[in-house]
C-alpha cells in the first residue's frame, strides 16, 4: 500500500489550523508555511503524478477492506487533477501574497489550505458519501474565501452562493439515500459492480439517483440549468480566490466524468444513454449563455466570468460524448481551460487595481499599459481559441471528436459561433481597455508631454506580481508546444477510465472478479 | 410507520423548498434548515425501517439488525449541516449588516447604473 497517496490530503489538513491558530497574528510567517506547503503539494503531486502510471493504485483508509471502508484511489485521471489543481493553487498564491490580497481579510491562508485538501480529496476520493465530506471541505472554504475582505456587493454575492451550494449539498445527500437504499453500497467499485446486474425495469431509483447526482454536479460544473451562481460569484470573489475557483467548476465536471463512465457508465443498462441525453443540450446552451454574456459584460470581471462559464460548456459537450477520443480531448481542454481562466483573473486584477474602477469604459492609460495590453492580448487568444495557443488545439480536438451525425451540427455551430462571438467580446474590451485609454489624455494634463505620464494609483507591477500570470501563459504555450506526447498520456488515462473491470479489479482485489 | 416517515419527509421538503424560494435571507435560512432535516430523516429511511434492533450482527443465532450504515451517515450530515447553517448565519448577517437589506437577490447591474446615472444628472 502506497502511503504517498494520503499526504495531499494530510499536509494541507495539518497546516491549515497551524495556520490559522499559530500563525494569525504573524503574516510573513503565514506566507512563508502557506507558500512552503503549497511548493511541498506540488512537489508530492509531480511524484504521484509520475507513480499513476501504470494500474490504479488503492490506499484503504484504516486498512479497512474496500467495500467496508474508505478508499483513496489514485489513477491517471485523478493524479492528473491533483496536479493541475496544486500547480494552480502555488501560482494564485504567490499572486494573492504579491498583491495583497492575502493581508486584506482573515485567515487567508488557512481558508487556502482548506480549500486544496477539500479539491485534491475529491479527486482522489473512491467512496461516493467521502466525495460529498470533500465537496462539504472544499465549499465551506471557498465560502470564506469568496468573502475574504468584505464589501457589501461581495458579501451578497457571497451569500446567494452559499445559498446555492448548501440547497445543492442537500440534494446530493438525497441521491446518495437513494442511492444507497436501491444498492446498498456507496463505494465506487462497488456500485460499478452491483449495478450491472440490476435489470433495466427494477432500475426506477437508480435512475432517479443518477439524474440527481447529475443536477448536483453540473451545479458545481455551472451547467445550463444550473449556471446561474457562477457569473455573480466569480465577478464578485476577489480575484485569486477567482482564480482558484477556475479548478473548483472543474471539480463538478471531474465528478460527472467519473461517476458517470465508472457508475453510470456505457453499458451499464439501468442508465444507458441518460446522461449523453441531458448533458449535450445543457452543455450546448451554456455555450451560448457564456457567448451572449461575453458581448454583453459591460465590467471586465463579468466578463472574464462569462468566458469561463462558455470554456465549461465546451468542455461538457467534449465530455457528454463519453466517446474515448472526445474524453482526450476534454482532458486536454480541461487542462487548458483551468490555466487560462486563472491567467485572465489574475491579470484582470493586475489592471483594475491600476485602474481603480473595473468598467470596460475609457479611461487614461495605467503603466505599463503595452505590457499588460499584451498579457491580456495572450490570455484572451488562449480563452477564444485562437492559434497559437493550446485553446485552439483543445477546440480543434473536440469538434474533430464530435464527428457523430446527430452532434456534429449541434456540437460544431455552438462551439465555432461561440468561440467567434467570445473573440468580438474580448477583442472589443481589449481595445476599449488598452488602445482607447491611450489616447485619452490624463485628466489633470496642461502640458503636452503629459500623455506620456500615466496617471492611475500606484506602482508599477513587480516581478512577484507578473510572474504568476506569465507563468499561467507560459504554460499555456507548453501545453501547445507539448500537446503531442501530452495527448499520448491522455489516451492512456482515457483508456483507463473506459476499463471500468480494471478499475474495480484494482479496488476490490480478487474478489471483484467472482 | 413507512407512512409517517415518508409524508414527514414529505412535508419537511414541500416547506423547505417553498422557502428558500423566498426572497428574504431569514426565510431561506430557516428552508435549508428544514431541507437538512428533511434529508436527515430520508438518510435514515434509506437502510430501511426497523424499529428496538440492534445495530450490530448478533453472535447468537439469526438475530435481526439494523443497518448501521446510514446511522454514521445521518451523524456525519447532521454535523456538516450545523456547520454549514451556522456559517450561513454568519454571512447573512455580514451581508445585511454591510447592505442595511436583507434581500437575496443582487440588485440588478443596469438598474444600478441608470440610479447612478440619474443621480449624476
Amino acid at each position: 500500500m502506497n502511503h504517498w497517496i494520503i499526504a495531499p490530503v494530510i499536509l494541507p489538513a495539518l497546516l491549515a489550523p497551524v495556520i490559522g491558530f499559530v500563525m494569525r497574528h504573524d503574516m510573513p510567517l503565514a506566507r512563508t508555511a502557506s507558500i512552503a506547503g503549497t511548493i511541498v503539494l506540488v512537489v508530492l503531486a509531480i511524484g504521484l503524478f509520475v507513480t499513476a502510471a501504470g494500474e490504479p493504485q488503492v490506499y484503504h483508509l484504516g486498512d479497512w477492506p474496500a467495500p467496508f471502508g474508505i478508499v483513496l484511489v489514485l489513477d491517471r485521471l485523478s493524479a492528473l487533477m491533483v496536479l493541475v489543481t496544486t500547480v494552480l493553487a502555488l501560482l494564485v498564491l504567490i499572486h494573492a501574497v504579491a498583491t495583497g490580497w492575502d493581508a486584506r481579510g482573515r485567515h487567508f491562508h488557512a481558508l487556502f489550505q482548506f480549500q486544496l485538501m477539500g479539491i485534491v480529496g475529491a479527486f482522489l476520493t473512491g467512496d461516493i458519501f467521502n466525495l460529498f465530506v470533500f465537496f462539504e471541505i472544499l465549499l465551506i472554504a471557498s465560502y470564506g474565501l469568496m468573502v475574504h475582505s468584505g464589501g457589501r456587493e461581495r458579501m451578497r454575492a457571497g451569500l446567494q452562493y452559499v445559498v446555492i451550494n448548501l440547497a445543492g449539498s442537500t440534494l446530493f445527500l438525497f441521491a446518495l439515500g437513494v442511492l444507497y437504499s436501491a444498492t446498498g453500497t456507496l463505494n465506487m467499485a462497488d456500485l460499478a459492480l452491483r449495478l450491472q446486474a440490476i435489470p433495466v425495469d427494477e432500475a426506477a431509483l437508480i435512475r432517479v439517483a443518477a439524474m440527481l447526482l447529475m443536477v448536483v454536479f453540473a451545479l458545481k460544473a455551472a451547467l445550463f440549468p444550473v449556471q446561474f451562481w457562477l457569473p455573480g460569484t466569480y465577478a464578485n470573489a476577489p480575484a485569486p480566490v477567482a482564480a482558484l475557483f477556475a479548478i473548483m467548476t472543474k471539480v463538478g465536471a471531474y465528478a460527472i466524468l467519473r461517476i458517470h463512465t465508472l457508475v453510470f457508465g456505457p453499458g451499464i443498462a439501468a442508465t444507458d444513454g441518460m446522461a449523453e441525453t441531458w448533458l449535450f443540450p445543457a452543455a450546448i446552451v451554456t455555450i451560448a449563455v457564456g457567448a451572449i454574456g461575453v458581448l454583453g459584460a459591460r465590467h471586465l470581471m463579468p466578463l472574464i466570468a462569462f468566458s469561463v462559464l462558455g470554456s465549461m460548456g465546451t468542455l461538457m459537450v467534449a465530455i457528454s460524448d463519453f466517446s474515448p477520443a472526445a474524453t482526450t480531448a476534454a482532458l486536454y481542454y480541461l487542462v487548458h481551460s483551468t490555466f487560462v481562466a486563472a491567467a485572465l483573473f489574475l491579470l484582470a486584477d493586475l489592471v483594475i487595481a491600476r485602474r481603480e474602477v473595473d468598467d470596460l469604459g475609457a479611461r487614461p492609460a495605467t503603466l505599463q499599459n503595452g505590457l499588460f495590453a499584451s498579457l491580456f492580448f495572450a490570455a484572451a487568444v488562449g480563452m477564444a481559441g485562437m492559434p497559437p495557443l493550446s485553446g485552439f488545439i483543445g477546440k480543434l480536438m473536440v469538434l474533430d471528436a464530435l464527428r457523430a451525425p446527430g452532434t456534429i451540427a449541434w456540437a460544431w455551430s455552438a462551439v465555432l459561433i461561440g468561440s467567434l462571438v467570445t473573440i468580438v467580446g474580448f477583442a472589443r474590451a481589449g481595445s476599449t481597455l488598452f488602445w482607447k485609454s491611450t489616447a485619452i489624455l490624463p485628466a489633470a494634463s496642461g502640458e503636452p508631454d503629459a500623455q506620456a505620464e500615466p496617471t492611475g494609483t500606484g506602482r508599477p507591477a513587480g516581478v512577484a506580481e507578473l510572474a504568476p500570470v506569465m507563468t499561467a501563459i507560459a504554460l499555456l504555450a507548453l501545453l501547445t508546444a507539448f500537446a503531442g506526447p501530452l495527448v499520448g498520456y491522455l489516451d492512456g488515462t482515457t483508456a483507463q477510465i473506459f476499463d471500468r473491470d480494471g478499475y474495480v479489479t484494482s479496488v476490490l482485489g480478487t474478489e471483484g472478479e467472482t | 410507520m413507512e407512512f409517517i416517515v415518508a409524508s414527514s419527509v414529505g412535508a419537511l421538503t414541500a416547506a423547505g423548498i417553498y422557502l428558500i424560494l423566498r426572497l428574504r435571507a431569514f426565510s431561506t435560512i430557516l428552508g435549508l434548515a428544514l431541507l437538512s432535516y428533511a434529508v436527515n430523516v430520508f438518510l435514515f429511511a434509506s437502510g430501511r425501517l426497523a424499529i428496538d434492533l440492534p445495530p450490530i450482527l448478533s453472535p447468537y443465532g439469526e438475530a435481526s439488525y439494523t443497518d448501521p450504515l446510514p446511522q454514521a451517515l445521518v451523524l456525519t450530515a447532521i454535523v456538516i449541516s450545523f456547520g454549514m447553517t451556522a456559517v450561513l448565519v454568519m454571512v447573512a448577517l455580514g451581508a445585511y449588516l454591510e447592505s442595511d437589506d436583507d434581500r437575496i437577490d443582487l440588485p440588478d447591474a443596469a438598474e444600478d447604473e441608470e440610479s447612478a446615472g440619474g443621480a449624476a444628472q
